[in-house]
């Protein structure tokens, strides 16, 4: 029987949890390696031998190492294309390359606002740090503008590359589920009538149903 | 049928699938954007990238957008030819070059992007004055992940290997430009990132793709 991979952060992470999503999604099994990142273990030297920006996940598949969330969940879908979702990174290099395309969106032009606003509004507070009202209300207009964008699309196919779930979709869930769930900004995506409807679809998925459980247990 | 790209030569993340193309030798026609008309918000455009971004790819049917997408679609499909930036037939190494293509995605560009911004295209574009605490700021991120890259390039030739990949090749647009700054001192500073730099921006296909590179040259 072949060793699980690892994965070493807390589900927590929005990094992480775009990894553990892939894996459920993929049916790899895997072992989840706590970091005490409130103690610092991800600057540890032990810690920057696999992930030298001292950051999570870090990933290992028997010998071969990665970090990078996006890198990991292509990874897995490039090794183990059989198991679960096979189209969960398309079953053809034109439909990959589609999926694609939106990967790097999600990565470029949603993570940057969305991420400052998870961190703004549902992290701050709890870790008593100054929320910066300047900089939420930058990155709300960016992330509203964004979401015209994802609005049109997802009134012409059913998902971000086409009519099924992809990596794409996937790769949103993290940041998305704190704006809905964390940081009270639910409104962001049920204004827009298309955008309700793919947050609802992709959501509700049992992946990611699963992951949120690990959040919810993990604390 | 041709590959077509749409997008200006002096443009970074044009130029960085320029760079690849000509690395598999590829046949192709670059489509100028008249950006200064708006071009690339029009309708036209929108419906190759509803982001209203350059680059954009035909090839035949398929339309892409977001040039990491394109350039690894370009490397997949020319996958066999000499030409190896992928790494695809040696899955650890493949491993690698996804990790570093992230790093150069989310470490390296969000802090490079704003020196090239203030220093470059505020000045020539807006006729405005850089803001320098942004720099200042970006200039320090930067160099913490500047000094990764010192550290990794003392165990390995380039970022994901003793191999030349797609993942060094995606650097070298950005800091063609950084260059002709004074935070050019950031590469020239750390020796073994030097010495990276040095090697990527000697490849005949880079060389091809500098000499459309005139943002902020004087005529």
């Amino acid at each position: 029987m072949a060793t699980p991979v690892t994965v070493h952060g807390p589900p927590l992470s929005t990094a992480v949890s775009r990894v553990l999503a892939c894996l459920i999604e993929k049916d790899v099994p895997f072992q989840l390696i706590p970091v005490n990142m409130a103690k610092g273990e991800h600057k540890s030297p032990d810690f920057l031998k696999i992930q030298p920006f001292g950051q999570v996940p870090a990933f290992q598949d028997e010998a071969t190492s990665l970090f990078e969330s996006r890198a990991i969940c292509r990874y897995i879908c490039e090794k183990y294309p059989e198991k679960g979702n096979k189209g969960l990174y398309g079953t053809n290099p034109l439909a990959k390359a589609s999926i694609d395309q939106w990967v790097e969106a999600e990565g470029q032009s949603f993570n940057p606002p969305s991420s400052v606003l998870v961190f703004q509004l549902a992290f701050a507070p709890r870790m008593k740090l100054k929320q910066d009202q300047s900089l939420i209300s930058q990155n709300e207009t960016k992330l509203e503008k964004l979401l015209g964008v994802y609005e049109k699309r997802l009134g012409e196919s059913r998902f971000l590359a086409g009519d099924d779930f992809s990596l794409a979709d996937l790769s949103h869930l993290p940041n998305a589920h704190y704006l809905v769930n964390a940081a009270e900004r639910e409104e962001l995506f049920t204004s827009k009538k298309n955008v309700e409807r793919w947050w609802g679809e992709i959501s509700s998925r049992d992946s990611w149903k699963k992951v949120v459980d690990m959040q919810k247990q993990s604390t | 049928m041709t590959i077509k790209l749409y997008g200006v030569a002096m443009s970074t993340c044009t130029a960085k699938v320029l760079a690849c193309l000509h690395e598999y030798g590829a046949e192709f026609e670059l489509v100028p954007v008249n950006l200064q008309n708006g071009e690339h918000k029009q309708p036209a455009f929108l419906a190759k990238n509803p982001f209203g971004q350059i680059p954009a790819l035909e090839d035949g049917d398929l339309t892409l957008f977001e040039s990491r997408a394109i350039s690894t679609y370009v490397a997949e499909k020319f996958k066999g030819s000499s030409c190896d930036l992928l790494r695809s037939q040696n899955p650890k190494e493949a491993a690698l070059v996804k990790t570093w293509m992230e790093v150069e995605s989310q470490q390296f560009s969000p802090a490079i992007s704003p020196i090239f911004y203030q220093s470059i295209i505020v000045p020539i574009l807006h006729g405005g004055s850089p803001n320098q605490a942004i720099i200042d700021e970006s200039a320090a991120k930067l160099g913490k992940v500047l000094d990764v890259y010192e550290k990794k390039l003392s165990s390995s030739k380039y970022l994901a290997g003793d191999f030349y990949s797609l993942a060094d090749l995606h650097h070298l647009t950005y800091i063609y430009y950084l260059m002709k700054t004074p935070y050019g001192k950031l590469i020239n500073e750390r020796p073994r990132v030097k010495a990276w730099w040095e090697d990527i921006s000697s490849r005949p296909a880079f060389k091809k793709v500098a000499s459309g590179l005139t943002l902020g040259d004087k005529n």
